[in-house]
């Protein structure tokens, strides 16, 4: 078995607000964290598998860079993360939350191949998802 | 299985000389590192948390809180100091291994009493060349 890692990077607004509080509340629950804020992302997606015979790899590069373009960046990339999706309708997008969401779309594009993500949401705090999240 | 990690950083001194050594046991065990003037790091330090997401703040524990926590246990304690003056440093001598061990230990207890996340691993970067991991992560 072997891991291949590749990385993005993008850049996105956010804020934590839950929809179902009131501003006051979202204030007090999120503090500054509640006010739009930027950050620059760092995603490192890892697949594992066997290398082919014929080619020597487990994946083709040029498809999984394709993978997180057409899942990922093109989703979040110079976005806001409240206003240009619906995944944070419910729950605010907290590194945790982020790195979920990222993990199931890439997931549902790359089956068991995934092995896990890593999102930096900057140099000093990331997030891992490795096998099944919700453990 | 979801895990946060933070990263710190911070500059101590410290000594490698066993009260059990001889000095030249000490100087043939521990090299330059035995050096009784001292010599020091800027130390990284990294702090992987796991446990369920917490459904308010949709965090596994909220970073700020961690950022006291370690600060108030950690950074203000060992910053800026020779950690062989230090208490947890009374018996053990202060190796990256027993530096690791320490701070997992405190934040352990730390974190453990106010939420529901564990401390998975910590992960202590003594130079750009040398890192220790400790933690049930590695267990």
């Amino acid at each position: 078995m072997v891991r291949l890692t590749r990385a993005a990077d993008f850049s996105a607004s956010l804020r934590y607000w839950r929809p179902d509080l009131s501003e006051p509340e979202n204030r007090a629950l999120f503090g500054r964290f509640a006010s739009q804020h930027g950050h620059n992302y760092r995603l490192e997606v890892t697949v594992q598998g066997e290398p082919a015979a014929s080619t020597g790899m487990v994946m083709d590069l040029k498809e999984l860079k394709a993978v997180i373009e057409r899942e990922v960046s093109a989703r979040f990339d110079h976005r806001d993360l409240n206003a240009d999706t619906n995944f944070f309708e419910k729950v605010p997008p907290t590194p945790e939350h982020f790195a979920q969401v990222i993990h199931t779309l890439l997931r549902n594009a790359l089956g068991d191949r995934l092995y896990g993500v890593r999102l930096r949401q900057d140099e000093d705090l990331w997030v891992d998802v490795v096998g099944d999240p919700a453990t | 299985m979801i895990s946060v990690t933070r990263r710190y950083r911070f500059p101590a001194a410290h000594v490698l000389r066993s009260a059990a050594f001889s000095d030249a046991e000490n100087e043939r065990v521990y090299g330059k590192c035995a050096n009784p003037a001292g010599h020091g790091h800027d130390y990284g330090l990294e702090v992987t948390l796991g446990g369920p997401i917490d459904a308010r703040s949709g965090a596994i524990f909220p970073i700020e809180r961690l950022d006291a926590l370690v600060r108030e246990r950690v950074l203000d304690r060992l910053s800026h100091q020779r950690l062989n003056d230090d208490a947890w440093f009374r018996v053990t001598v202060p190796t990256a291994e027993n530096i690791a061990i320490a701070i997992e230990r405190e934040l352990r207890v730390a974190v453990a009493a106010e939420s529901r996340a564990r401390v998975l691993r910590v992960r202590l970067l003594e130079t750009r060349r040398n890192f220790f991991a400790c933690g049930e992560a590695e267990a």
